[in-house]
């Protein structure tokens, strides 16, 4: 458990900001994961009275602000609606309402946490976070930064035509996935992401055209699905080998490419 | 210490917190005794509680971000969990009942939510609350069994 000496509930970006910049100090988000360690934080700053906890809709993108609940994000019914489910399937399995009540969508994003759901699904769609210096960035870019003391203000969701499909293997329901996988069609073809490898999510991206054609067969499918294989590491670690990992991962490719193409549901 | 202030089951109550202290052992401290605690890893949801009408584990959440808020234990909502536990109680969904605080809450949120959940979603809604003695078909029985008479009532 974490140890907490004062606690700042500020009233502008720019006051997190400015106590971000001590090593000592921590954005507090949730919290969920924070408590899981024994970090001795000095100043534990609340963003919870900026108004971060909303999602809000235009006609060409969804914002989510850092603060919104991941409950409150896989119950948004335009999302649902966009995604067709998608961001809904990534975090209906982590642990229960009540957690996911607790949890915030920029604690999830920022940690950049291999064992995320979300950040793996997000990958999988067309989307953008806002930090409070460094400004507008693909979340892609953001996924691959070191950790600064920037603030993650809000994750934006491109209503970009795309179908997406996410899936996850987990040991046992509402534990962390030992892979998930988000697939995904766009206007330059198809691609997937890897997640939980134990690592973070890696996109790999059909750059050859394996799946290009009119007529994609079982063996396309599975040249994709190795490819993707290949494209990376997997580790072991408590929950399984690196090796399960790679063989869980095609599966999860095959599976995700045939129901973007309407053969499996 | 810092101070906040919300109002627990109706009443505005206003502490000297520490900043770590945990929304659970603080309505301990102000005698709301049904809030138990289990895992402290955000896992078995014996923990829960209301705030501003939505299940969250107190384990989890911190004193300080309830300033402001509403929080109801199982105290303040008395009358709702004495009917709801009757149906557990009928059909022998509860051994030890260690559990049943929070399983209790989060049905009574989740039926506030949902008005006729399937056992899909049943299930699903209920995935945070571990039960180590009932394997659940009896939860699941008297769950059923409180939303007809509900629905009956209405």
């Amino acid at each position: 458990m974490f140890t907490i000496r004062e606690y700042v509930k500020v009233s502008s970006l720019e006051e997190a900001y400015e106590l971000n910049q001590k090593k000592a100090n921590v954005v507090f988000g949730g919290g969920v994961w924070l408590r899981l360690g024994r970090k001795n934080i000095q100043t534990a700053i609340d963003l919870s009275g900026l108004g971060l906890d909303e999602i809000t809709e235009d006609e060409k993108e969804f914002s989510v602000g850092c603060m919104v609940s991941l409950r409150q994000l896989e119950t948004h019914k335009g999302i649902d609606a966009y995604t067709k489910g998608a961001v809904k399937e990534s975090l209906r399995h982590i642990v229960g309402v009540q957690m996911r009540n607790c949890a915030t969508v920029g604690g999830s994003i920022y940690g950049r946490f291999g064992f995320s759901d979300i950040l793996c699904c997000l990958l999988g769609l067309d989307c953008d976070v806002e930090l409070y210096k460094q400004g507008r960035m693909s979340l892609a870019d953001f996924a691959k930064m070191k950790k600064d003391n920037d603030i993650l203000v809000r994750v934006i969701i491109k209503k970009t035509p795309l179908e997406t499909v996410y899936l996850s293997q987990r040991n046992t329901e509402t534990d962390f996935p030992v892979v998930s996988c988000a697939v995904t069609k766009d206007a330059e073809g198809y691609y997937a992401v890897i997640g939980a490898r134990p690592c973070q999510p890696v996109v790999v991206r059909d750059s050859e055209g394996i799946l290009a054609k009119a007529e994609v067969t079982a063996e396309d499918m599975a040249a994709f699905a190795s490819k993707v294989q290949n494209s990376m590491d997997f580790a072991d670690n408590t929950r399984c080998s690196g090796a399960y990992r790679r063989h869980v991962a095609g599966v999860l490719v095959k599976r995700g490419l045939k129901q973007l193409m309407g053969g499996d549901k | 210490m810092m101070q906040i202030t919300l109002k627990l089951n109706g009443k505005n109550v206003t502490a000297e917190v520490a900043p770590d202290m945990a929304l659970l052992d603080f309505v301990r401290d102000h005698g709301c005794y049904s809030v138990k605690r289990g895992c402290e890893t955000s896992n078995c949801g014996l923990c829960t509680v209301l705030m501003d009408g939505k299940p969250v584990l107190s384990c989890s959440t911190l004193a300080a971000r309830a300033d402001g808020h509403e929080v109801v234990t199982m105290e303040g909502c008395q009358a709702e969990a004495e009917e709801f536990g009757a149906f557990l109680a009928d059909q022998g969904a509860e051994q030890c009942g260690y559990c049943s605080p929070g399983f209790i809450m989060n049905v009574l949120a989740m039926c506030k939510e949902m008005d006729d959940p399937t056992d899909d979603e049943i299930r699903e809604y209920l995935s945070g609350n571990l039960c180590r003695c009932s394997g659940y078909e009896g939860q699941l029985r008297a769950i059923h069994a409180y939303l007809d008479y509900k629905k009956g009532a209405k």
